[in-house]
């Protein structure tokens, strides 16, 4: 795939040819640099009053740094709310950043304007969480997959022909598992996993180079599940393609990804390898994250570590590092001040790149995570919870500082 | 995860804590649900039977559509009739079939000594009416207390399953919650009128992992803390391994599987329950296509002749497209619907299994 801005496809209905990056165990990830997100801030603001004047931002994506290298898939991980989706939208320029910068291969994206924004939206497709959702209903599926066409016709590709669109999107329902006469029928009559393959051709048919998936599998069973995430694997391999994978179901994303990226409130705290991430987490979010989920193997007995109450709202943040309010090492540790009153920098730890922003990542440790583990089992049951005030003066400032979003 | 442990005896435990439950609570038998509608008749429950101990835990596993909602619904007796019809079956809860039941006895068991806890937190909440209001309306229906009384019981109800503070609470409305937090109403709701079962309706699968992580957590300590039965309804085989004893896999309105969790979960005898285990995405599965089951689940309006998975089985031959097995038994709650499982077959089966031992370590 050629790297100037505003290529085209040559020819409709021709499908590029695989590259040499075959090997899928470890042959991603050392691809360059394609898009490069630095300090980005992405906040929505919050009116109030008769002026409608702004009180106060909901920060979603609050100065996120990091890289995704062409060919690899990059997961995202968090909970709802964290600003994974936010941060791939406005990467796509779908929603309007605050400020920072995100470059896709060399050009600056958010400053794009007029034409070579729209040959910019070409290159970067998303494919949505809901395959409901995200098809309209009237339109039969060769206008869902050939709007986007006529969009980018050019005189060149000839999209402008209804005949040669056709051709095209044809092609690539086979190409995503569907059958070339489908193009005249419409959303409901497909099943979900239908649908979500007619999102990713709808995708696929402007020859990307990277595409946002946004929850691609969630609302599938896992038996279509797993044929959709087979599909996404052969066309990364088919089409040389480059994935930002967000996703909250964590094996899942372990199972895709190449490197992991995973968000708490509007911020990266952690990113690094898959393996190293999953079997070394640094941060003590993304290690309570992990042990959350449940493991299909009745053999395993996992400890699990339960974190207390709700994520905070990302329009009052916890001051210091914003997961303090929850963690368990800042409890182990005897609540360090610093945490309370100094966001930690995104920080490297090892020579893999490994890097996540907590001030003590060097102090996870498995005997630590076993103390609290081994403490929760004690007072799991009287464990109380509270996420909208500050609890008694008693109760100090274990779940203090969740400001709800209404007040 | 670094801090899990292999526990291998973890089978005998779950030996001995079924050793130590009671009596058969709730017997369903043979249960047919179906639903007349326009294009036809739907049997969303076709032939379910399956039976819960006192105490016991009992997952219903199955993917959307399978029929274990409806299941559970009408075990309620939630169920529009009509459209909806019991076309068959018995659900004996302590003795007594339900479906025999006057709606005003029913309705003494019903969110009584049965109670049920459902998927979507924001939407069986009313949202017009305090969660103080809402759990006491329960308690007055059950319980012969006054107003202060059921204040009483709802307000323990919350402290119960966690909740800070709870005579604030009590005067709060559902928007004024987070999803999580309004989970833990549904399960003081739940408990309010001590029931003898719970059934549990996806608790878990509109919240986050690490909230979801809560409030498994807290109904497995309600569950213990009280003894009353559970029937967990979910599709996640994660969560099954980890709250219940037993499970009972469904698919196209049929039970096709039963047996513990270590039974089932590592060694399925039935072809559909091994698709969806092998179909779970995993770190040792990285770098290898899927196993995937191909195609969809069968129109409920064309159902296939012989058995219900036999067009997406990858081992299925002649004999499974011309007739349906019946749930075969293979040891004391252990069953399966497969004719794998016949003893005619049993080359098959050896095959079958050959080609398990390296998937499933």
């Amino acid at each position: 795939m050629t790297a100037e801005a505003g290529a085209t496809e040559p020819v409709s209905g021709e499908v590029r040819k695989s590259g040499p990056s075959g090997q899928q165990e470890s042959g991603h990830g050392g691809g360059k640099t394609l898009v490069q997100i630095t300090n980005l801030k992405t906040y929505y603001p919050i009116r109030a009053g008769i002026l409608r004047r702004v009180v106060g931002n909901v920060r979603a994506v609050d100065d996120v740094t990091f890289e995704i290298r062409r060919g690899e898939v990059f997961g995202l991980v968090g909970e709802s709310g964290c600003g994974k989706t936010t941060l791939g939208r406005t990467l796509l320029r779908l929603e309007q950043p605050t400020a920072g910068k995100a470059e896709f291969d060399g050009t600056d994206v958010l400053s794009l304007k007029g034409k070579r924004l729209k040959d910019m939206r070409r290159r970067m497709q998303v494919i949505f969480q809901d395959p409901v959702g995200s098809l309209n209903p009237r339109m039969p599926v060769s206008d869902l997959i050939g709007e986007g066409l006529l969009a980018q016709a050019t005189p060149e590709n000839g999209w402008h022909n209804r005949k040669i669109r056709d051709k095209r999107v044809a092609d690539y329902l086979e190409e995503v598992g569907l059958r070339r006469e489908y193009t005249r029928r419409y959303p409901h009559e497909f099943s979900g996993g239908q649908r979500q393959r007619i999102g990713i051709a709808r995708a696929l048919a402007l020859a990307p180079e990277f595409i946002f998936a946004d929850e691609p599998v969630s609302a599938l069973d896992v038996s279509i599940q797993s044929q959709v995430l087979n599909l996404l694997l052969d066309l990364r391999e088919r089409f040389d393609l480059t994935y930002l994978f967000v996703a909250h179901n964590l094996s899942v994303v372990q199972y895709i990804s190449d490197r992991v990226g995973v968000m708490y409130l509007g911020k990266l705290v952690e990113v690094a390898d898959v393996g190293e991430l999953y079997a070394n987490p640094r941060h003590p979010y993304s290690v309570a994250l992990l042990s959350a989920v449940p493991d299909p193997d009745p053999r395993v007995r996992k400890r699990h570590l339960v974190l207390k109450g709700d994520v905070p709202s990302p329009a009052a943040p916890p001051s210091g590092c914003r997961f303090h309010t929850r963690c368990w090492l800042y409890e182990q540790l005897g609540r360090p001040e610093q945490c309370s009153t100094q966001d930690p920098e995104l920080r490297v730890l090892n020579p893999t790149g490994h890097r996540a922003a907590c001030h003590f990542a060097e102090r996870v440790s498995e005997p630590a995570i076993a103390e609290t583990a081994a403490q929760q089992d004690v007072v799991a049951t009287a464990e109380v919870v509270d996420e909208a005030e500050p609890p008694a003066a008693d109760d100090g400032a274990s779940t203090s500082s969740e400001a709800p979003l209404a007040n | 995860m670094t801090e899990a442990t292999v526990e291998t005896t973890a089978t005998s435990a779950a030996r001995e804590r079924r050793a130590g439950v009671g009596d058969v609570l709730l017997d369903v038998r043979d249960l047919r649900t179906y639903f007349h509608v326009m294009d036809g008749t739907v049997k969303a429950v076709d032939g379910v039977s399956f039976s819960i101990r006192k105490g016991g835990r009992l997952a219903l596993v199955g993917e959307s559509g399978c029929g274990k909602s409806v299941t559970a619904l009408s075990i309620m007796q939630l169920i529009d009739i009509p459209p909806g019809e019991f076309a068959g079956g018995e659900i004996i809860f302590d003795g007594v079939d339900l479906l025999k039941l006057k709606t005003s006895a029913l309705r003494k068991i019903r969110g009584g000594e049965i109670a049920m806890i459902f998927q979507e937190p924001m939407t069986s909440l009313n949202p017009v009416m305090s969660v103080g209001d809402q759990i006491m309306e329960a308690v007055l229906l059950h319980h012969k207390v006054d107003k202060k009384g059921a204040l009483a019981i709802a307000t323990q109800a919350l402290r119960d399953v966690g909740v800070a503070d709870p005579t604030r609470r009590v005067r709060q409305y559902p928007h004024e919650l987070s999803g999580g937090m309004r989970q833990r109403i549904m399960i003081a709701m739940a408990l309010s009128c001590d029931p003898k079962l719970i059934i549990a309706d996806e608790p878990t699968t509109a919240l986050d992992v690490t909230i979801q992580r809560q409030i498994l957590e807290l109904i497995k300590a309600v569950q213990e803390r009280t003894g009353a039965a559970l029937l967990l309804i979910t599709h996640d085989l994660g969560v099954v391994a980890e709250t219940v004893d037993d499970v009972a896999v469904m698919y196209a309105g049929r039970v096709v599987e039963t047996g513990t969790v270590e039974e089932v979960l590592l060694h399925p005898k039935m072809p559909y329950t091994r698709g969806l285990l092998e179909s779970i995405p995993s770190q040792a599965k990285r770098g290898q296509r899927l196993s995937a089951i191909k195609g969809s689940v069968p129109n409920p309006f064309r159902m296939p002749n012989g058995c219900k998975f036999e067009p997406r089985c990858p081992y299925a031959w002649e004999t499974c497209s011309e007739s349906e097995p019946e749930l075969i038994q293979l040891g004391p709650d252990r069953t399966a619907r497969c004719w794998l499982n016949d003893k005619r077959f049993h080359d098959r089966l050896a095959e079958y299994e050959a080609s398990m031992s390296g998937g499933r370590a």
